[in-house]
């Protein structure tokens, strides 16, 4: 690991401060993928701003209209509050599929929301990558590329964003809240908050530097009843996502009032398909719509050289998840 | 050693038969009288007494050498530095340390607690996992510098004096390893475990999220999915798996394996014997 300043900030002002007066500057939370990159060579901070002192970030709270989140409560704490599990269940099972018992412990939301991709090209720096370093190429794009998009990707970058609580999250229309650099704050819709590639894919998403996210917010929804977060991996547990669905119906009578259908691991962000939801809404909960919606999710994909088998996985996990959604005893 | 269940004993001829190093190495661990015959009497009787002791005695020495860190550490004129205070197993240990220092090699290096392993090193693996104010975290991707204050436990510290650790117990009764080298980490995770279950918090596999209450009994399914951060190459899960098991229901449940009768060993010498064509000397 390259040398590197450490402060610890004793306020969200501090931090800010200290992030955006040097360019090279990182904010640190759970450190799980931070360290890992730095260890790796790949992120190269001169300066560390720890926060994990901040503890009025980790709070978990009811709001007027739903609950605010901490960007520094762990995705353990987030996934066992019992107003996320009651209120949001999707967040809670999302954020259950990721990772392992110990890096949920010390994973925060703020940084599950800033995590890198995990494609391998992008960890080998003998290798080019467009967004670990701007220019050198894409050696995804002619390489192996089983594990990349399907849909939204350039010719610059092929690579996925790897998280499963952003899928819920965009499915559950949140809102991440920050603070820039001049001491304001500011909301961005989740489903602004990444980015795809284009010709910049060294931008993961729309935070300017030394901007910090200190909460997610999400309104009351009528989704806690039905919903699934389904993901399908190469091992039963603690791997990336093949692809990853996050579903939720909500009913009047028979029929879809109103429904979410969120896709994991097959594009630079969370890819909400809303060819999808369309396909349900005014429909009944049966496989056939299920299926319909399904096909409609995967008409505009376009697999590269060797994940093909992503398009018709992901139909067969929309329609599971959308059943498991409607499954009350699951 | 016929019983199937019993644990080979240990005579005092072969607790005499140690040398100085192996008797002060056995004193550190903390084991004595019935506990150390029982742990020599567990590793002599798999043949791994005398390794495992060198194992132990190495990692001794090496944890003992003055590290670059430490050279480092003590070199005042590196402005850079930090101090961090922490309790670890119970005791106030105050490090100056370069920021690039993780848990994990602060742990091995400087303080020679050489029990929490190093595996991947890049939170793959599991085998650093050590309980951090309560909770099971990875060593290898925590910074010292952010364990101010923090209340560290490793494997060092789970054992009540010369009495084990239910759930290391649980791992000797259920042959929950093999080579060893996850294990320090399986068992910090697993110790973990039971208080989260206790808490009642949910995995991936949990059903009804919405209805869920404490003290959750757990059933293989969710103590696989539990433990799928700590990895095995050895593929002792099986016996992970019962070994959690007991501990988290609190019921007991019969060890499945036990050590060769005689009869089992004559009958596999003379199958071996059948084999190479010396049915003459069958015992």
């Amino acid at each position: 690991m390259r040398p590197f300043k450490y402060a610890r900030a004793t306020s969200e002002a501090e931090a800010v401060q200290l992030v955006s007066a040097t360019p090279t500057a990182k904010f640190l939370a759970g450190g799980t993928n931070l360290l890992d990159l730095m260890k790796e060579d790949v992120e190269r901070p001169t300066q560390i701003v720890d926060l994990t002192r901040l503890s009025h970030l980790a709070q978990i709270r009811p709001t007027l209209n739903g609950i605010s989140i901490g960007a520094l409560a762990t995705n353990a704490q987030v996934a066992n509050h019992p107003l996320v599990r009651q209120n949001y269940p999707l967040l809670s099972r999302a954020i259950l599929a990721g990772a392992s018992a110990q890096i949920r412990n010390m994973a925060t939301v703020g940084g599950n929301l800033m995590q890198r991709t995990r494609c391998p090209y992008f960890y080998d720096t003998a290798m080019p990558c467009n967004k670990r370093e701007p220019g050198s190429g894409c050696a995804a794009f002619h390489g192996l590329n089983r594990m990349h998009a399907i849909f939204g990707y350039s010719d610059k970058c092929i690579a996925t964003y790897p998280g499963d609580m952003a899928n819920a999250l965009y499915a559950l229309d949140a809102t991440v809240k920050i603070r820039g650099a001049n001491g304001q704050e500011r909301t961005i819709p989740i489903r602004d908050f990444h980015r795809l590639p284009g010709d910049t894919p060294e931008q993961d998403n729309n935070l300017q530097h030394g901007e910090l996210i200190v909460a997610v917010e999400l309104a009351k929804n009528d989704f806690a009843k039905h919903s699934y977060y389904l993901k399908v991996r190469d091992r039963a547990s603690y791997a990336f996502a093949l692809v990853a669905v996050a579903a939720a119906l909500a009913l009047e009578g028979d029929r879809i009032k109103q429904a979410r259908v969120v896709l994991g691991g097959v594009a630079h962000k969370p890819w909400r398909s809303t060819e999808a939801e369309d396909a349900l809404v005014g429909k009944e909960a049966t496989e056939a719509n299920f299926r319909a919606a399904a096909e409609a999710a995967m008409k505009e994909a376009k697999p590269l050289a060797h994940n093909a088998y992503k398009v018709e996985l992901g139909k067969r996990a929309i329609v599971l998840a959308l059943q498991r959604a409607m499954d009350e005893t699951i | 050693m016929n019983d199937k269940n019993e644990h080979p004993s240990v005579n005092d001829g072969d607790l005499e038969s140690l040398s100085a190093d192996e008797e002060k190495l056995l004193d550190e661990l903390g084991l004595f009288g019935a506990a150390r015959r029982q742990f020599l009497g567990q590793t002599l009787a798999s043949g791994l007494g005398i390794f495992a002791l060198q194992l132990l005695a190495k990692e001794k020495a090496l944890a003992a050498m003055t590290s670059p860190d430490a050279v480092l550490a003590q070199n005042a004129a590196s402005g850079d530095a930090i101090q961090v205070t922490m309790r670890i197993n119970g005791s106030t240990q105050i490090l100056t340390v370069d920021p690039r220092t993780v848990l994990l090699d602060a742990l091995r290096e400087r303080l020679g607690l050489t029990g929490t392993k190093k595996g991947c090193d890049q939170g793959q693996c599991g085998a650093c996992t050590v309980i951090v104010d309560g909770r099971r975290v990875l060593s290898c991707l925590t910074l010292l510098a952010s364990c101010e204050g923090k209340e560290v436990t490793t494997i060092e510290g789970l054992a009540n004096g010369a009495g084990l650790h239910p759930m290391q117990a649980a791992f000797i009764k259920h042959d929950a390893f093999q080579c060893g080298y996850c294990t320090p980490g399986q068992i910090c995770s697993a110790v973990a475990l039971l208080r989260e279950a206790e808490a009642g918090e949910a995995s991936y596999v949990t059903r009804n999220l919405r209805t869920i209450t404490k003290d959750l009994e757990l059933s293989d399914e969710e103590i696989r999915e539990r433990m799928s951060g700590n990895l095995c190459r050895c593929g002792a899960y099986p016996g992970i798996v019962a070994a959690i098991r007991e501990v988290q229901s609190g019921r007991q449940t019969a060890q499945a394996w036990h050590f060769a009768t005689q009869e089992e060993i004559a009958a596999v010498m003379n199958d071996k014997l059948l084999r190479e064509g010396r049915s003459d000397e069958t015992v």
